[in-house]
């Protein structure tokens, strides 16, 4: 099969997988948004999508797939970094420097990979074993009820030293992601073949712009959430 | 303004293929800076000559930036320190008076070391023998003119027919991968008209042997690009992937 057996093929499945999960990201911080706008004017949209959402089969099969996409994302790219590493050779250069052009981010995707999962772990954690999976089973893992995804978050975020500190590591994991995708969407369409002396530079920016669009979405919850705990630690 | 200068050149030396390599560093006293870095090696070979020990072993042919077969990593760099150059083009007014100078052989999975500097790249041979090449029946010679082809697409094709096959895009591949080579060789050819008929042949061949012979994967990392003596571009890799892709979904 080409998709294991030759090198495009094995990129061709990054960058699938990986376009995939970007575009899961962005629906997944479109809807952390609503969080925000919910908290600013009274409003409940983040609930109406928990409550959609839910535990309905699409949503079940949407997590299914999205979670075969980590998967093999996941897989690959420990397949890959095994089979470039040996093909580096046993003897590493004594001195290796950086060259210009070539971004921190695009030598550690594996190390920026593992901190997203890692992070991931965490935020499954903090809120889907407590939304969907208590849902699903019917068992409860906190004390709220399980389709008020927003009072989860704010208790999570807002609650005092300790919402600071998960605040600041979801912050820690926004900027590891942030890097893994300012590298991962350009090259992701460069491996599909959608570049050339022209569109090189543009993908670039257009990866750069969806990096931050993404990352910022989250980003900004993540932010207003720390600004009222603050706040209300202080006042 | 070019002057004499004392430097210490710390090398790569290997006795032979499986032996145990190490390094080992030399003085060398009143090197011109006007002197190119091969020469500078060439003066080392001659002291140490004299000392009657044994010189070291480097590839290096034309001397003039086209044959690609000098080979060094200086400093971290494939062909040191400057950008858009050969070692043979490299000088000394690079280096400054006191420095200690590394160097190093290719070091990749694919490029086994022979001796010292030298490395055996005859990989990148039989990936141009899996398919680098045009298959026409040599009858009579076409009129010069007969098949217009746009001065862009000329362009293109020239700038990655400048590659030498010197290897320098795999050693500075933090992967190991001869990407940049691959998609120079399919690109110079899948621009052109008389190269199209066997372009999907070709860009399957050429990969499935680069693969085979223990390169790694290409992760867009652009050092290859970066360190490549006649800049070939990026962008060829895409063409490649894309010329790959569709290859593969049309079977």
């Amino acid at each position: 099969m080409w998709l294991k057996d030759s090198s495009i093929g094995r990129k061709f499945i990054m960058s699938i997988t990986g376009l995939f999960l970007v575009l899961f990201l962005l629906f997944h911080g479109s809807m952390n948004i609503c969080l925000v706008i919910d908290d600013l004017f009274g409003t409940a949209g983040y609930n109406w999508i928990c409550e959609m959402l839910g535990a309905n089969w699409y949503a079940i099969i949407g997590t299914l797939v999205l979670a075969l996409g980590v998967v093999v994302h996941f897989c690959y790219a420990f397949y890959l970094t095994i089979q470039n590493r040996r093909a580096r050779g046993n003897d590493r250069y004594a001195i290796e420097a950086r060259q210009e052009g070539v971004d921190w981010a695009s030598k550690n995707m594996l190390v920026l990979g593992i901190i997203v999962i890692g992070f991931l772990c965490l935020h499954f954690y903090n809120m889907w074993w407590k939304m969907q999976f208590a849902e699903l089973t019917g068992i409860h893992t906190s004390m709220f009820d399980p389709a008020d995804g927003s009072a989860i978050v704010k208790a999570l975020f807002t609650d005092g030293w300790c919402g600071i500190i998960y605040c600041l590591l979801y912050i820690v994991w926004l900027v590891a992601l942030w890097f893994h995708l300012s590298h991962g969407i350009w090259s992701a369409l460069h491996t599909l073949g959608w570049s050339n002396l022209i569109w090189l530079k543009r993908i670039k920016v257009i990866g750069t712009i969806f990096a931050t669009l993404t990352v910022g979405l989250f980003m900004v919850v993540d932010v207003y959430f720390l600004g009222v705990n603050i706040c209300s630690m202080i006042g | 303004m070019d002057n004499y200068i004392n430097i210490k050149v710390r090398v790569w030396r290997q006795a032979g293929p499986k032996a145990q390599g190490h390094f080992e560093t030399y003085e060398l006293n009143h090197i011109f800076q006007g002197a190119s870095f091969l020469e500078m090696i060439d003066i080392l070979n001659e002291q140490l000559i004299a000392e009657h020990k044994d010189p070291i072993a480097f590839d290096h042919d034309c001397r003039e930036g086209i044959c690609g077969m000098c080979s060094m990593y200086v400093n971290g760099h494939p062909h040191g320190p400057d950008s858009a150059i050969t070692t043979c083009q490299l000088h000394m007014r690079k280096f400054h008076d006191g420095e200690t100078i590394t160097v190093e052989p290719w070091r990749s999975r694919a490029f086994p070391v022979i001796k010292d500097l030298m490395v055996d790249r005859q990989a990148y041979d039989k990936i141009m023998q899996a398919g680098g090449f045009v298959s026409v029946n040599t009858g009579g010679v076409p009129d010069a003119n007969a098949i217009a082809i746009p001065k862009p697409v000329a362009d293109e094709a020239m700038d990655a027919a400048s590659c030498i096959g010197c290897g320098a895009c795999a050693a500075a591949c933090k992967n190991g991968s001869a990407m940049l080579f691959v998609a120079a060789k399919v690109s110079q050819l899948a621009l052109l008209p008389q190269g199209k008929i066997e372009a999907a042949t070709r860009a399957k061949n050429m990969l499935a042997k680069m693969d085979e012979l223990g390169f790694g994967n290409c992760t867009n990392t652009g050092a290859c690009a970066a360190e490549c003596p006649k800049s070939v571009s990026l962008a060829n890799i895409a063409r490649l992937n894309r010329e790959y892709l569709c290859a593969k979904f049309k079977d």
